[in-house]
């Protein structure tokens, strides 16, 4: 394993579910560092390759590896490089979120895993509910805690398996916040999402999965080649909804919401 | 980094988890007990002054069959507990982990027992206002503690089965229904020869009866005879075989 071998490498993956192929033979690199998006509709297959990588479903062709590490033969190297952040918040709703910190910090085999929930609870500002039972936190709390519980232990490669589904757009811009995070200290994320605008704002490399297969891969720039130039047309920039809520509900968000509107004129 | 050392330490931390479920959520063990304290109230002040149990009071008589079913409707709630973990995908978030896979199944089956045990400790606690004695003694309680513990790790890894493959939460706790029954027909509640021929020959011969007689003989200081063996081979028998398919269930669900 060198240091410039890619974090996460596929090739061919196949997978169907009894005679349904979800997955016809997909290729992608996800070089150290970066964040990567699989974007695609709802059934595409996304999280069938967030579930093979991460150990929990094996391919019927082709390979993977994580951090240099085989998934099907390596399978115990594999979950010592990763963290997988599932679709549904899995957190234990009955532990407190200090709780559930200290819980895979010590499953994670660390020392002072009640260091390390308060530390994280700081970083994630949930110090004030950490003694709280999860069950009572909002949405963006819950998905906050998810993030934080995968990030103990430093995995340097992290899955997040729609981590906005579902979300309001304040604690939607609160987990970008924390992925964007992620990214500057050097953690390879593989981010799995149907929203367009949440690729284009987070990922280093955008692959579109279809049909079980990756039909474009590149960066934001590389997809906009695949369209005709863009011609300059005059529009009316009318605030979306989203400006506006955003902006009425004073949410810190004002500078997100600007940055958008740049863009769309673009 | 083998993941087979930190198999102990692993389940110490994920028993340490659902203990605190238990301990959070009391009603499940008062329910557990309730059912088998109501039974023994009917039985004992309106049922069982028609049944005829010779020289041995009513209340000593029915004791040990009402600790099986106390067990029998206790392990409901780990079939229950499991299928919740499946379902939210706490599960796979531990089995992405570096830990030692089993240890997840483990700690299920020690929470149980726990459980269990201070289930039955309400339930002889009742039995005893009620006018329940033994003169058993120290040896004899243990053997019966250690009946009740073979019985409770043999219907845990068959809740743990029920667990794993439940479609509902009410599938996963529906197994428990006719464990709950058995004890019903068997030595139980009333002696096997009063039964008529076809009903007497299956309460002889199902599980419930050996291990309800033996439990009997030793609060009673009398010789357990064959029945412990009976007995024994019954709940180990159950237990390795509840224990082999949880674990094959297990893996292929997890595969």
């Amino acid at each position: 394993m060198t240091t410039h071998a890619p974090a996460i490498r596929v090739a061919a993956l196949a997978k169907s579910y009894k005679g349904l192929q979800v997955l016809r033979g997909v290729d992608f690199d996800v070089a150290r560092g970066s964040i990567f998006a699989l974007l695609g509709s709802n059934g595409a297959g996304k999280t069938t390759i967030v579930r093979i990588l991460s150990t929990l479903l094996a391919a019927d062709a082709g390979t993977a590896a994580v951090n240099g590490f085989d998934v099907s033969t390596q399978a115990p190297e594999v979950r010592e490089s990763i963290s997988l952040t599932g679709q549904f918040a899995a957190v234990d709703e009955v532990l407190s979120g200090r709780e559930n910190l200290a819980l895979v910090a010590r499953l994670r085999h660390l020392k002072d895993p009640g260091g390390i929930a308060d530390d994280l609870l700081r970083r994630f500002a949930l110090t004030d509910a950490g003694a709280r039972k999860a069950a009572t936190y909002s949405g963006g709390m819950r998905r906050r805690l998810d993030i934080a519980m995968s990030l103990i232990g430093h995995p340097p490669v992290i899955f997040l398996d729609e981590p906005t589904t579902g979300l309001d757009p304040e604690a939607r811009l609160e987990v970008w916040r924390a992925i964007r995070q992620l990214a500057a200290q050097g953690t390879t994320v593989l981010l799995t999402t149907q929203y367009l605008d949440e690729a284009e704002q987070l990922a280093d490399r955008i692959a579109v999965l279809h049909d079980g297969r990756i039909i474009a891969d590149g960066t934001l720039a590389d997809l906009r080649k695949l369209l005709p130039p863009a011609r300059i047309e005059y529009v009316e920039k009318q605030p979306t909804l989203e400006d506006v809520f955003l902006a009425i509900i004073g949410g810190g968000s004002a500078g997100a919401a600007a940055d958008r509107s740049t863009r769309k004129e673009s | 980094m083998s993941t087979t050392t930190h198999f102990v330490g692993d389940t110490a931390a994920l028993t340490g988890r659902s203990l605190r479920h238990i301990s959070r959520s009391m009603d499940t063990i008062v329910t557990t007990a309730i059912m088998p304290v109501a039974i023994m109230l009917l039985f004992v002040y309106v049922l069982g002054g028609a049944i005829d149990t010779g020289s041995t009071p009513y209340v000593n008589y029915l004791l040990p069959g009402v600790l099986l079913i106390t067990i029998a409707s206790g392990v409901a709630y780990t079939a229950y507990r499991l299928f919740l973990d499946l379902q939210s995908g706490i599960l796979e978030r531990f089995q992405s982990m570096p830990i030692a896979r089993s240890s997840m199944l483990w700690a299920h089956v020690l929470t149980s027992l726990a459980a269990n045990l201070v289930s039955l400790v309400i339930v002889v606690g009742v039995a005893l206002l009620m006018g329940f004695r033994s003169s058993a003694g120290v040896g004899a309680w243990l053997g019966v503690a250690g009946m009740l513990v073979l019985f409770t790790l043999a219907l845990t890894w068959m809740a743990v089965i029920a667990g794993l493959s439940a479609k509902t939460v009410d599938g996963a706790s529906a197994f428990s229904y006719p464990l709950i029954f058995l004890p019903f027909v068997s030595s139980a509640f009333a002696p096997t020869e009063s039964m008529p021929g076809p009903v007497r020959w299956f309460a002889e011969n199902q599980p419930v009866t050996s291990i309800v007689d033996t439990i009997r003989n030793l609060f009673a200081q009398q010789p357990v005879s064959s029945d412990l063996w009976t007995a024994l081979a019954w709940t180990l028998g159950l237990l390795v075989v509840a224990y082999a398919v949880a674990t094959t269930t297990y893996r292929r669900r997890t595969a």
